[in-house]
């Protein structure tokens, strides 16, 4: 065989190759699919096995099954990975009998449940562990132990279940990891560890984050024209063809039916005229009663806090007052959003519009709640490290009063006294452990209250309805109350905000993390369970495609504002002095400084001070706004000229609809000028046009409509010749 | 013996979809298939017998069942074009409706799927039947009209009234919900292989 016939059987193989590998995509029917199939894979194994005749036989042979060995392993380990994906059967459960709305927060679910799993095995792997194996047991120095003053009440329940006693002094606060720099034989460094566990959290969720915004707007092909394919689209994509439940098809019926008369109704009320005024005076006083609810909610917030202070110094204290923050920050999570809607029913918008004023309401309230949260709780933080100066005075004036008893004592003794019991030391405060707790007991309460939630809310009510219907004078199924719908905005702004508290808190408690993951793993199941038997699908079922990108955006904003506060308290308190990882540093970012110092060559830590130099980090961060700025110009740019594109296309297809038509034309302006120039054929003397020309010349004095006038005209008309003179008078 | 006559199905068919999955599921679909009408359909299918399910069988599956244009689908796919489906129909008919699909194909079929009279033009009488389909005649007469004008306005490129399937193509493709929601069956298969059921596909691919 010559070079030039292998080189066309070659190409022809690939050929038939590329034909069996797209035959899936070819709209044909599946007899002419499995003749074309038998054909191409009849040639390709007669042809290619003789290709390999010749010199390099063995090699070409040995090379395909490499390949096809290869393709095999890729496919099984596709298969293999499809496989492990969790819940994605009772996720598609869901999917049928609700709709893609309500499946997207169990999605939404899935995916913040596999980022905390992340989390949770840095935060494991790299701090709790090497502490547990490596470092000192309970016991052995004053922070890993129970003050002998709490002992007789340490296993108490009462106790434990405000995370004091011995669930304070274990692995899952930030008090009991030892401050020594390298522990055990692998030399590990703890505290650099801690620290960087504690920014890689944050880093590695911001990642997770944007990565997955642009995956979303790159599949929706961004927040596109609504208004170009309106009705086209309601009408060939609104079926969900997933729906196989009967229930669900006659509630999907109905809502596109509304859907429908929603989008007419939009239609025709565009030329309506409304009471423009009573509108916005109505939407002002909502806003404004909607702010003094905010702000009155903020404050009871902090009154709360404040009361809570002077609790902590009390000791009869009954379980109401120990948990008024807690319950009180839930209630208003409860009560707030549905005062939010009602009031929202004066301002008359248009419903999708209404959702995104409710979530934006519902989100500020929150926030507001939160931040004033940590107000009170850096209050706290303030008193703790007052109280801790005293401390310190007082523990060095307990250890010299011990040397002097014991030397006093034992007057025959010349060695050193032995160390003091652990559990006798004077303990600082250990500011750091109590705001892990507090997080901590924040974070417990709102998953009681979820789930108390649900099975009040749902469940109950569920059963109510259904059982007590036979004896009601109405019908509790078809009026009030009936059966729950699944709140998807409520409970994704619920998991968006408890993954906000447990970023600010996983700092302070490493153990956090764990606490949420077994929630998120049986919030999974808990939900499903209810969403099957408790809810009904929605009337208006929600579309789930667009609103995926808002609350990434919310979980980005709320990662940047829970990054604030743990910055700020790395940065610039001091540790305490007798807990922690970093005590007896100045600041906690010292372990950073000090591992350049010591650890590392001596070349890069001249290079870190370089690059700490004010003169460099200056124009560094003029750069990057530099940067910025250019990269948002570029981005308008490519906004404009989309819109141009746009436009064009518009006047394309409406100049093809006026030829195809030969009828009146669409553009107000060329209409105009017909009514100007009624009589086409006979060129008008110039003396009768003189007033229209002037009108024409006024009419022109933009230099762009001059353009549209010259060209319109010029298609339109046979007095070429007059009209340029038009033209060039107008300019 | 089950996987004897699972390689009486064209094992060609079972070359085209060389994935576990797939084979898995396309052994399910044949069962599927014949449990419609156990006494029409052969277990033996080497001799390509001519069997056709009648429309009506068709149409009570559970997937199709709520579905408003399950009798255009039937249509559709079937070869004498009344919804009397052989295998090979059905075949055809779930691979291009399964998830992994490409979208122009699906567009391709939506477009036969929704051109009721099968003239290879959505028209305004086609758009009134969808539409009534849609929502079970709830919509008053003007407000058809209204909607069938503006969806013409807004598809159609060449303006002849109706919309090609060049129209359709265009205006269909840039839909965010038409690949996930539109077109798309998911199997109620599991979606975890049974031990047993794996090692009888290895046996016979390998």
């Amino acid at each position: 065989m010559s070079e030039g016939e292998r080189a066309r059987l070659m190409e022809e193989v690939e050929e038939k190759k590329k034909l069996i590998a797209n035959i899936r995509n070819k709209p044909w029917r599946m007899k002419r699919r499995l003749k074309h199939l038998k054909e191409a894979q009849l040639f390709v194994d007669k042809f290619e096995g003789a290709l390999g005749k010749g010199k390099g036989r063995k090699l070409y042979a040995y090379k395909v099954m490499m390949m096809k060995k290869w393709i095999k392993f890729q496919r099984d380990f596709e298969n293999f990975k499809t496989a492990c994906i969790p819940w994605e059967r009772k996720i598609k459960e869901v999917e049928s009998h609700f709709g893609s709305s309500v499946a997207s927060y169990f999605i939404f679910l899935r995916w913040m449940y596999g980022m905390n799993l992340v989390l949770f095995s840095l935060t494991f792997g790299l701090v709790v562990i090497p502490e547990v194996l490596m470092g000192l047991p309970y016991g052995s120095i004053p922070r890993k132990t129970v003050p002998r003053e709490e002992q007789d009440t340490a296993m108490d329940y009462s106790v434990l279940t405000d995370f004091n006693g011995y669930c304070k002094y274990s692995v899952l606060f930030y008090g009991y990891y030892n401050n020594q720099r390298t522990i055990g034989f692998l030399k590990f460094r703890l505290p650099l560890s801690y620290l960087m566990v504690g920014i890689g959290t944050f880093g590695y969720s911001l990642m997770v984050v944007i990565r997955t915004m642009a995956k979303n707007a790159d599949v929706g092909g961004g927040d596109g024209e609504d208004s170009e394919f309106t009705f086209a689209w309601k009408m060939f994509t609104s079926w969900d063809y997933l729906i196989g439940n009967a229930e669900t098809a006659d509630n999907k019926y109905a809502s596109i039916t509304t859907s429908f008369k929603e989008s007419i109704v939009d239609e025709q009320e565009n030329q309506k005229d409304e009471n423009i005024h009573l509108r916005r005076f109505l939407r002002v006083l909502a806003n404004f009663l909607i702010t003094c609810t905010l702000g009155g909610s903020g404050y009871l917030i902090y009154f709360v806090v404040k009361r809570s202070q002077e609790f902590a110094n009390r000791d009869d204290l009954g379980w109401y007052e120990k948990n008024e923050l807690e319950i009180i920050m839930s209630l208003l999570g409860l009560v707030g959003p549905m005062l939010f809607e009602t009031i929202a029913e004066l301002e008359e918008y248009h419903p999708r519009i209404a959702l995104k004023w409710q979530l934006g309401r519902i989100f500020a309230l929150f926030l507001g709640n939160l931040y004033t949260f940590l107000l009170a709780l850096f209050d706290e933080v303030n008193a703790k490290l007052e109280e801790e100066k005293d401390i310190k005075n007082a523990s060095i004036w307990f250890m010299k009063e011990y040397f002097a008893n014991f030397t006093a004592n034992n007057p025959n003794e010349t060695g050193t006294p032995p160390p003091i019991e652990p559990a006798d030391v004077i303990r600082g405060p250990c500011w750091e452990t109590t705001v892990g707790i507090e997080f901590v007991k924040l974070t417990i309460s709102d998953i009681q209250v979820t789930y108390l939630t649900i099975l009040i809310g749902d469940f109950l009510r569920a059963l109510i309805v259904r059982f007590l219907n036979y004896c009601w004078c109405w019908d509790l199924e078809a009026g009030w109350p009936s059966y729950g719908e699944f709140d998807i905005s409520g409970n994704v702004l619920g998991l968006v905000f408890n993954q906000g508290m447990i970023w600010m808190g996983s700092f302070y408690a490493p153990g956090l993390v764990g606490i949420n993951v077994l929630r998120l793993l049986t919030s999974m199941y808990y939900q499903c369970w209810a969403v099957m038997a408790c809810n009904v699908p929605h009337e208006r079922v929600f579309k789930a495609s667009k609103s995926n990108n808002f609350y990434m955006g919310l979980l980005l904003l709320i990662l940047f504002l829970s990054l604030l506060p743990v910055v700020y308290t790395i940065m610039s308190l001091p540790p305490s002095f007798d807990c922690g990882p970093f005590s007896g540093k100045e600041r906690m970012f010292d372990v950073i400084i000090e591992t350049i110092e010591l650890d590392l060559p001596s070349f890069l830590g001249t290079l870190f001070s370089y690059a700490a130099n004010p003169g460099l980090i200056i124009p560094a961060i003029l750069l990057m706004v530099l940067a910025i700025y250019y990269l948002n110009s570029v981005s308008e740019a490519y906004k404009n000229a989309n819109n141009e594109l746009k436009k064009k296309m518009q006047m394309a297809r409406d100049e093809e609809k006026n030829r195809r038509n030969n009828k009146d034309s669409t553009n107000q302006v060329m209409k105009d000028l017909e009514d100007l120039l009624p009589n086409r054929s006979n060129l008008p003397p110039p003396e009768e046009k003189k007033g229209q020309i002037f009108f024409v010349e006024i009419f022109c004095e933009r230099s762009q409509l001059v353009l549209f006038l010259g060209q319109g005209i010029i298609k339109g008309s046979q007095n070429r010749g007059y009209l340029h003179v038009l033209v060039y008078r107008a300019h | 013996m089950k996987n004897k006559h699972l390689q009486k199905i064209s094992f060609i068919i079972l070359k085209m979809f060389p994935n576990f999955k797939q084979q898995y599921f396309l052994s399910r679909l044949f069962h599927r298939y014949r449990d419609l009408a156990p006494q029409l359909v052969p277990l033996d299918y080497t001799n390509q017998p001519d069997v056709r399910l009648p429309y009506e069988l068709i149409g009570s599956m559970p997937e199709l069942k709520d579905n408003p244009f399950r009798q255009r689908i039937a249509e559709v796919f079937s070869e004498d074009g009344e919804g009397n489906m052989t295998l090979d129909d059905f075949l055809d008919m779930f691979s291009v409706l399964s998830e992994m699909a490409p979208r122009d194909l699906k567009a391709y079929y939506a477009f036969k799927i929704y051109d009721f009279n099968n003239d290879n033009f959505i028209c305004k009488s086609d758009l009134e039947k969808t539409l009534n389909k849609l929502t079970r005649n709830e919509l008053t007469e003007d407000e058809v009209r209204m909607v069938c004008e503006k969806v013409i306005d807004e598809a159609d490129l060449d303006n002849d009234g109706r919309l090609s399937l060049e129209d359709f193509q265009h205006m269909i493709v840039r839909a965010p919900d038409f690949l996930r929601e539109v077109c798309n069956f998911h199997h109620r298969f599991t979606s975890t292989m049974r031990g047993k059921m794996r090692k009888k596909i290895q046996e016979i691919t390998l």
